[in-house]
């Protein structure tokens, strides 16, 4: 078998046996975490989709037509910014912002739709579902469906068909099938259980293009490896500016693809603090109002994997809170929960607040307009930067764009 | 060890007739109500009983069963409540067998040694978890075994004959087929299909083969019966307590409309093989 990085990073597999990158095991598991929680109907589906997913990780040509995709249609690799006023503002580390908003699309989330739209093509499969949150995944489905003329349906909760109206609208301009959830609070998480539903419906034709590094294995690590492209350009990028590792790497968690995908490549340099940005909604201490399933949650087994979650006394399963349709789902992916448990990463709860008036420094400081997501990634970075020394580093991964928020925050900020 | 799933094929076996499995919601639509469902099964027809444990996120399930979790949730349902009612019907019912069906994580966050204890005190005799495929089978297939339930595995149409002697593996107490590939609810689309299903199952299998997914009449029990040991009805039932509600709420027609519907399929699967 060959190394499990990133196919778009080095070809030999340097880690060693004590490496934290070198999960998951052959049972999808990161420690506890992971694993392939499924009904029996999906069951060959996933083993069948690993086993293609091996040999497409072994084939050269897979990894040609990724690479040359990455770079003439998605536009990798996406700049690595000095964001010189907002580290003035903050009087500490200098701050640096990793563009994944300047991806086509506008978020990372082509990474690893076209990694895995190619891995569908390869199996044969006629059709493709995937679940949404803020849209920024349903685009990149839509989009590369629609370039590799693929049909597609996107199952998006109707609370954030509400709250995401701008990315509804390119999704069906695209091409797709927007199909809105009522069920529950109609987020992300009902969003995942109607994807669930349809695929073990449509086991022959559908191929389920999940965006987040969660769900059954090998999803969790497929994602990875789709998105670990971020960090290992951060690395060779800020080598090339500073001659160094930063000190400090920050990105927001909600099923945690952008977050897995930066960090992955720092896990064994002890010397690069790890944050991860969790929705922390209306504040941790609100009963279901926040989305902050490791610092609120506990271990549990949901859409496949077993990872923390928000859930009550009994195991059921709590909705959760953000103003981030992103980051608003009641878990996250196993491998950041075994990073949490091993303390290799920070994970704190960002308020919706804090969010707000980090989107707004970001705005008005640098003239770039952050998704909401990626501002929770920025109000943590605003917490750390100060306490740093002005010749240490902080990198945020600036995940995506936020066109798609300007109404939302608009409303809130009484513009509108 | 012999449980009372066992005890009761045997028995139907000998009488020539496949068994009729009901699936009803535990606390569906009130827990009061719940019960009195639950007691009235044995009675119309009901030779084996599946006891759904209400889930948040039950993603197998299609809209009826969703909606039933909901209102048993709804209601104040717990897992140790579940386990009540199965204690309850066991001070009145030594052998009507009870199953009882639902997600992992309930179960994990009960703690899965305390639960299969639990579960076998309480008078259960097996459990289906529909989350949990063989590859899992250390979560919890392994300390059920051990604690004296039989553990209940799906196959599915994507079962294929390599795959199978793996799902079987560790089942026992019955196999229950998955009629299609699809949620619980969904109508199916060749009985012809199922029936052949069935035999390739027995080709692997001496354990009893019980077809559910998509069973809605006398006359889907009569025909899916002629081949499959027994056959299980759920989403029909969930439905029947859903349109005798008035203002969400239990009537008088509740339990009569569920025990109705139960003895008009059990005359289906007394004909099967008539």
């Amino acid at each position: 078998m060959i190394g499990r990085q990133s196919i778009l990073e080095a070809d030999v597999d340097t880690t060693g046996i004590n490496s934290l990158r070198n999960g998951p095991d052959d049972n999808g598991r990161f420690g506890i975490f992971g694993g392939r929680f499924v009904a029996e109907t999906l069951m060959p589906l996933i083993l069948d989709l690993e086993a293609h997913y091996r040999a497409a990780q072994k084939d050269p040509a897979f990894k040609a037509e990724l690479n040359d995709l990455s770079v003439h249609y998605a536009g990798r690799p996406s700049p690595l910014y000095f964001a010189e006023r907002l580290t003035k503002h903050l009087g500490g580390a200098q701050v640096w912002f990793k563009r994944e908003e300047l991806n086509h699309t506008g978020s990372h989330k082509i990474n690893n739709c076209l990694g895995q739209i190619l891995l569908a093509k390869r199996m044969g499969k006629t059709r493709v579902i995937a679940e949404t949150g803020a849209g920024q995944h349903g685009v990149a489905t839509a989009t590369v469906c629609a370039k590799f003329e693929l049909p597609c349906t996107i199952f998006m909760g109707a609370t954030d068909v509400e709250r995401q109206m701008p990315n509804v609208l390119r999704m069906k301009m695209l091409g797709a099938e927007v199909r809105p959830v009522t069920a529950g609070a109609g987020t992300l998480k009902d969003a995942m259980n109607e994807a669930l539903r349809d695929w073990v419906t449509n086991v022959d034709s559908t191929y389920y293009l999940i965006g987040t590094a969660a769900g059954p294995h090998p999803y969790p690590e497929m994602v990875r490896d789709f998105q670990s492209v971020i960090g290992s350009e951060i690395k060779s990028q800020f080598a090339e500016a500073q001659g160094k590792l930063p000190d400090a790497v920050v990105a927001c968690v909600g099923g945690g693809s952008n977050a897995i995908g930066t960090f992955h490549a720092f896990l064994d340099d002890a010397d690069v603090k790890l944050y991860g940005a969790e929705a922390g909604g209306h504040g941790v201490d609100v009963e279901n109002g926040h989305a902050a399933s490791m610092t609120g949650g506990r271990p549990g087994v949901l859409h496949g994997n077993r990872t923390y979650l928000l859930q009550d006394k009994d195991g059921q399963i709590l909705e959760g809170h953000s103003i981030s349709a992103g980051l608003d789902y009641p878990g996250v992916g196993p491998e950041h929960a075994f990073l949490h448990d091993s303390k290799r990463v920070t994970y704190a709860p960002i308020t919706d607040d804090e969010a707000l008036e980090a989107f707004q420094l970001c705005t008005r400081l640098e003239g770039i307009i952050p998704a909401l997501e990626s501002a929770h990634g920025l109000a943590q970075l605003m917490k750390v930067a100060p306490t740093m020394g002005k010749d240490q580093s902080i990198v945020l991964c600036l995940s995506g764009r936020g066109d798609k928020d300007v109404e939302s925050v608009g409303k809130y900020l009484g513009l509108l | 060890m012999t449980t009372r799933i066992d005890t009761r094929f045997a028995a139907l076996k000998a009488e020539g007739r496949p068994a009729l499995v009901t699936y009803v919601m535990a606390g569906d639509p009130d827990l009061a109500t719940g019960q009195a469902i639950l007691e009235a099964l044995p009675q119309a027809g009901a030779d084996i009983i599946e006891l759904g444990m209400p889930f948040s996120d039950p993603m197998a399930d299609g809209v009826a069963i969703q909606l039933a979790g909901q209102r048993s949730l709804a209601a104040g349902q717990t897992l140790r409540g579940v386990l009540g009612m199965v204690e309850d019907f066991r001070r009145k019912d030594e052998t009507t067998p009870i199953v009882l069906m639902g997600y992992y994580n309930p179960v994990y966050s009960f703690g899965v040694e305390a639960f299969v204890k639990a579960a076998k005190a309480a008078g259960a005799d097996g459990l289906i978890i529909v989350d949990l495929p063989p590859e899992e089978d250390e979560e919890l297939c392994l300390p059920a075994m051990a604690a004296g339930l039989n553990f209940i595995r799906l196959t599915t149409p994507t079962t294929d004959d390599k795959r199978l002697p793996a799902v079987l593996k560790n089942s026992s107490g019955f196999v229950y087929y998955v009629s299609m590939t699809g949620v619980t609810g969904a109508v199916i689309k060749s009985r012809g299909a199922v029936g052949e299903a069935v035999d390739r199952i027995k080709s692997h299998t001496n354990l009893p083969v019980a077809v559910g997914f998509g069973i809605k009449t006398a006359e889907d029990a009569a025909e899916i019966g002629k081949h499959a040991d027994g056959i299980v009805v759920g989403s029909v039932l969930v439905d029947a307590v859903a349109r005798s509600l008035k203002d969400g709420k239990a009537t008088d027609q509740t339990v009569g409309a569920v025990r109705d519907l139960v003895a008009e399929i059990f005359s289906g699967v007394k004909r099967a093989r008539g």
